[in-house]
This record gives C-alpha cells, sequence and structure tokens, in this order.
C-alpha cells in the first residue's frame, strides 16, 4: 500500500540535543578510513583555527539517521524498514562539526513519492546547535521496494 | 588549484565485510541487508550491499584528498543508482571515484564526481562543491 501523502510537511519533535564526542568522531573517521590527523589529533584541528576535532563530512549521517528512525518507525508511515534501500543523500554545511558541538535536529517529512510500486520518501533534518547557530541540513530520501517489484530503484 | 575541465585522479578504496560492520556500529545503521545475506536476498538484493552513507563517506574521502583539506566541502550530494555488493572475502570490493571540475567562481569549486564498482556506475548527480 502507498505511503500517506499527509505526511508530507509533518514536522517531528527534537530529540534531546546530540552531544558530539572526540572519541566518537575518531570512531567514525576510523570506519570510513579517514586518516587526514583533523579527525584524530585535537592540535592538528586547533592548527586550523578549529577548537577539537573535526568531524568528517558525512558525519552528521549519525544525527540524521537517528532522527530518520522516529519517522521510519512511525506506525501510522507505516515505512517496513527491511525493504528500505537508500535513494539519495544530500549535504549542505555552514560548517564543520566539531567535537563539543551540541546539535538539534529538526526533522520533517519533505515529499512522498509512490511509482512503480516503491515508494520515495524524502526527509529534511536541519542542524542547528543548542546555541541556535546553523550548522548544516541533510536530506535522505528512502525507497521503500514493492513486495513484487525487484527491478528498478536501489 | 582547480580548473574547469580538470579531471581529477583515480582514488579506489576497498571495501570488505568488516568495513561494513564497523561502519554499522560506528553509523548507527543496523539495517540488516548490510550484514545479512539471508535478508538482503530476500528483499531481491543479490547479496549484502555497502551502505549508501559508506560509498558517500569514501566519495567524501576522495573529495578531501583532491582539494587537500578534509573541512572544505559546502555542498555535497549524490544519488545511489546500484548497490555495491560486498562478497565475503578477505578483499572485499573496489569503490572507484574520479571527478571532473565544473565550475570555479567565488571561491566555491564545484565538482562532478564518477563512482564505479566492478565497472558499473553506481552513483549519479554525484556532485561537491569545495571551499578553495
Amino acid at each position: 500500500m502507498p505511503l500517506d501523502q499527509s505526511f508530507v510537511g509533518r514536522v517531528y519533535p527534537p530529540h534531546p540535543a546530540y552531544q558530539v564526542g572526540r572519541e566518537k568522531i575518531r570512531e567514525f573517521a576510523d570506519a570510513i578510513g579517514a586518516s587526514d590527523p583533523i579527525h584524530h589529533d585535537v592540535e592538528a584541528a586547533k592548527a586550523l583555527g578549529y577548537p577539537d576535532v573535526v568531524a568528517p563530512a558525512t558525519f552528521l549521517t549519525i544525527i540524521a539517521t537517528a532522527a530518520n528512525r522516529q519517522i521510519v518507525v512511525d506506525p501510522g508511515l507505516g515505512v517496513d524498514y527491511s525493504r528500505v534501500v537508500h535513494g539519495d543523500q544530500r549535504f549542505t554545511y555552514v560548517r564543520p562539526v566539531v567535537a563539543g558541538d551540541e546539535l538539534v535536529v529538526h526533522a520533517s517529512i519533505e515529499d512522498i513519492l509512490s511509482r512503480g510500486g516503491h515508494d520515495f520518501l524524502t526527509s529534511r533534518f536541519d542542524i542547528v546547535t543548542t546555541a541556535g547557530e546553523p550548522v548544516g541540513s541533510v536530506w535522505t530520501k528512502l525507497v521503500i521496494r514493492g513486495e513484487s517489484h525487484e527491478e528498478g530503484a536501489v | 588549484m582547480f580548473e574547469v575541465g580538470q579531471k581529477l585522479p583515480v582514488q579506489v578504496f576497498q571495501v570488505t565485510r568488516a568495513d561494513l560492520i564497523r561502519y554499522a556500529g560506528a553509523s548507527g545503521d543496523f539495517n540488516p541487508i548490510h550484514w545479512s545475506q539471508r535478508t538482503a536476498e530476500g528483499v531481491g538484493l543479490p547479496g549484502v550491499i555497502a551502505h549508501g552513507m559508506l560509498t558517500m563517506a569514501l566519495a567524501g574521502r576522495a573529495v578531501a584528498a583532491w582539494a587537500g583539506r578534509s573541512d572544505s566541502l559546502v555542498d555535497f550530494g549524490v544519488r545511489f543508482t546500484r548497490p555495491v555488493p560486498v562478497p565475503d572475502t578477505e578483499e572485499g570490493t573496489a569503490v572507484e571515484f574520479t571527478a571532473v571540475v565544473k565550475q570555479v567562481a567565488d571561491g566555491v569549486a564545484k565538482l562532478d564526481l564518477t563512482a564505479t564498482c566492478q565497472g558499473e556506475k553506481i552513483l549519479a548527480q554525484a556532485k561537491a562543491a569545495v571551499r578553495i
């Protein structure tokens, strides 16, 4: 059954602020093989003018994924998570994320499309600090594959 | 350092099942299609596939290397057009990135990326804008 179009525009209440930890940045950088010292070494980050280690560009996905889970498990929307694959992803950055940031996500459903038996769910996440400073925005399009359509978008 | 029309050097990254497990833990994305053969095949995939966001993270590493800095992205978007199956072998699979410089203006360079795995394009509309 196609996803309910009336969910377009729905805004989800923000989670408590995400505290960006230095070790989490290092762990994420290690997981993607990002060896630039600015992700690992506080002094290297400070040499470029940052207060602490700098997160790799896609680090915001951690925060967006957590916020997206809220949407994906929304019983009213009824997404079958086992059939979900990632369609599109976009980030815009005001500045990089650094250890010590406390980030709040404003999540909303931007678009829902049903085509060829698949559903396409686009969510938007605006990331700001607890002080209200904008850090960046994230858009995630999930494809919920139809039961009987194994070809097509992945 | 970037000139319009410039083709940026190929960068190759190896992806193994162990990388998928590590990435799942670091990112919090535990979708079983990234670690369970049974689940992946059950939803019509060729097998366990890499997280799209891991592929994008590797693209981000390529951009950082081309730009000579890891903190210079201002805009970064991709469409995941084909999955990246990761066989359960020591070497896994390889993902390759290249890019062409499309525009240099106002201190920002715009790059169009090409990403392939086993000779197949895995991303479309892969674009990065970096501060230079």
